[in-house]
C-alpha cells in the first residue's frame, strides 16, 4: 500500500471506531453545550469582546479534551500492530486529518449552539466562519502532535495542558484577532496577513510533525 | 591557553562594555534620557538567550540522529542557561519600562510573547522531570524542543511585528539601531552582544561538564 491508501484506511478505521462507540463526539458535544449554558447563566449578556473571547476559550478546552484521547483510546499492542504494517508518517497524517474533521464538526456545532443562546454579534459572518475553520484545523494539527508526545509521557492530563498551552497561545492570539476583526465587520482584504500567518504555522506544524513522529513512536 | 582565549575575551568584552557603557557619552533624547545605557545590557540578554536556544535545538536534532546522551545533556544545559538569560532580559526590560513607559509590565505583544516563550521552555523542563526512563526522557524532550522552536520564533519575532506595540523594533516602530544610537554607542553595543553571547556559551559549557562528571559518578 502506498502512503495515500494507508492514510485512507487509517482514517476509515478511526471513523468506524468512533461511530461504534460515539463516545468522544457525544461527550464533547455535551461538554460544549453545558459550558455554553453555564457561561450564559453567569454572564447573562456580553459585549462583543467578551462574546468573541469566550467562544474561543470554550473551543480551546473542548479541543484539548477531544484531542488528548487521540493516542490512548487504543491499547499499546494494537499500536505495535499498526506500526508493523503501515508507515509512521501515515499514522500521524491520518490522525491529523481525522482530528481536523472532528474539530471542524465540533466547532461548527459549538458555534451554532453558542449563537442560539448568546445573540450573534459577528458583523461579517463569512470571515468569522473562516476563522473558525482555520482555528479548528490549527487546534487539530498542534494538539495531535502534543497528544502523541504526552501519550508517550504516561498521558498525564497535566502534562498535556502544560505542553500544549504555550504552543497554542500564538495561534489563539492570531485567531482571536482575526475573529475580532470579523465581529467589527472588516472585509477579507484587511485580514490577509493574519490568514497567511495561520496557514504558515499550520504548514510548518504539519511538516515538523511528519518529520518527528517516526522518532517518537519507536520505543 | 589555546582553548581559554575566548573566555578571557568574553570577560574583557563584558567588563569594557560595563565601563564604557556606564561612563561613555550618550545622545540626549527625550523620555529615554540616561536609560538608553540599558540597551547595552537588555538587548544582549535576549540575543544570548536566542543563541542558547538555537544551540539546544541543534543538539536536540543531533541527539535524535545519533542517540548519544552527551548531546542530550548539552541540549538541556543550553535551555537551563537560556532561561537564566531570559529572566535577566525580563528584569532589565521591566526596569527600563518602569522608567520610560511608567509601568514595569504592559499588555504588549512583545512582552507577552517573551513571557509565553519562557513558559514553553519551562514546560520542556517539566516534561523532562515527568519521564523516569533516561533514554525515553532524552528522546521525547528532544522532540518537544524541536516542535516548540518554530512556534517560539513566531511568538517573539513575527507576531509583535504585526500588532501595535510600544516596544522598539515591533509594531512598525524602528529599532534602536536605526534612530537613537550614535557612532559611539554602536561599537560598545556590538561588543556587549558578542561578550554576553560568549559568557552564555561559557556558562552552558561549564554546566554541561558538571553534568558529565555527575553522570560518571552516578554510573559507578
Amino acid at each position: 500500500m502506498n502512503l495515500l491508501a494507508q492514510v485512507k484506511t487509517l482514517i476509515y478505521k478511526d471513523v468506524v471506531l468512533e461511530w461504534r462507540s460515539k463516545y468522544a463526539i457525544n461527550s464533547i458535544l455535551l461538554y460544549v453545550v453545558s459550558t455554553v449554558f453555564v457561561c450564559y447563566q453567569s454572564f447573562k449578556s456580553v459585549d462583543t469582546i467578551v462574546w468573541n473571547t469566550l467562544f474561543w476559550i470554550i473551543l480551546l478546552f473542548a479541543a484539548i479534551n477531544a484531542m488528548s484521547r487521540s493516542f490512548v483510546q487504543e491499547t499499546g499492542h494494537r499500536h505495535l500492530y499498526y506500526y508493523s504494517i503501515v508507515s509512521p508518517k501515515a499514522i500521524i497524517l491520518a490522525k491529523i486529518i481525522y482530528n481536523s474533521v472532528l474539530m471542524v464538526l465540533l466547532s461548527t456545532t459549538a458555534f451554532i449552539i453558542y449563537n442560539l443562546i448568546f445573540k450573534s454579534q459577528a458583523e461579517n459572518l463569512g470571515i468569522y466562519c473562516l476563522a473558525i475553520f482555520l482555528g479548528s484545523i490549527s487546534f487539530a494539527t498542534v494538539f495531535t502532535m502534543v497528544a502523541a508526545i504526552s501519550a508517550k509521557a504516561g498521558n498525564n492530563s497535566t502534562i498535556m495542558a502544560i505542553l500544549s498551552f504555550p504552543v497554542i497561545i500564538p495561534l489563539l492570539i492570531v485567531l482571536i484577532k482575526l475573529s475580532q476583526n470579523a465581529v467589527n465587520g472588516s472585509s477579507i482584504g484587511d485580514n490577509w496577513a493574519d490568514i497567511a500567518v495561520l496557514l504558515a504555522i499550520n504548514i510548518v506544524t504539519i511538516a515538523i510533525s511528519l518529520l518527528l513522529f517516526p522518532y517518537l513512536w519507536r520505543d | 591557553m589555546r582553548k581559554r582565549w575566548w573566555k578571557i575575551l568574553a570577560v574583557v568584552m563584558v567588563a569594557s562594555t560595563i565601563i564604557g557603557g556606564l561612563l561613555g557619552p550618550v545622545p540626549v533624547l527625550p523620555i529615554l534620557n540616561e536609560t538608553i545605557r540599558n540597551v547595552y545590557f537588555h538587548v544582549p540578554m535576549w540575543f544570548t538567550m536566542m543563541v542558547l536556544y538555537l544551540i539546544s535545538l541543534i543538539y536536540s536534532i543531533k541527539y535524535l540522529n545519533s542517540g548519544k546522551r552527551e548531546y542530550d545533556f548539552m541540549a538541556v544545559e543550553a535551555v537551563n542557561t537560556g532561561i537564566i538569560f531570559c529572566a535577566c532580559g525580563l528584569m532589565t526590560g521591566m526596569l527600563w519600562a518602569n522608567i520610560t513607559w511608567g509601568t514595569p509590565w504592559t499588555n504588549d505583544p512583545q512582552l507577552n510573547g517573551a513571557a509565553i516563550a519562557t513558559l514553553m521552555y519551562l514546560a520542556y523542563l517539566v516534561l523532562r522531570n515527568a519521564l523516569e526512563e533516561e533514554q525515553k526522557r532524552a528522546k521525547i524532550s528532544a522532540i518537544y524542543n524541536i516542535f516548540a522552536f518554530p512556534i517560539m520564533i513566531v511568538l517573539i519575532y513575527i507576531l509583535p511585528k504585526m500588532n501595535d506595540s510600544l516596544h522598539p523594533g515591533s509594531g512598525g516602530n524602528s529599532t534602536f539601531g536605526d534612530l537613537d544610537m550614535d557612532n559611539y554607542m554602536r561599537p560598545v553595543f556590538y561588543t556587549a552582544v558578542i561578550g554576553w553571547i560568549l559568557i552564555g556559551c561559557w556558562i552552558a559549557s561549564l554546566r554541561y561538564r558538571i553534568r558529565l562528571i555527575e553522570d560518571k559518578r552516578n554510573s559507578f
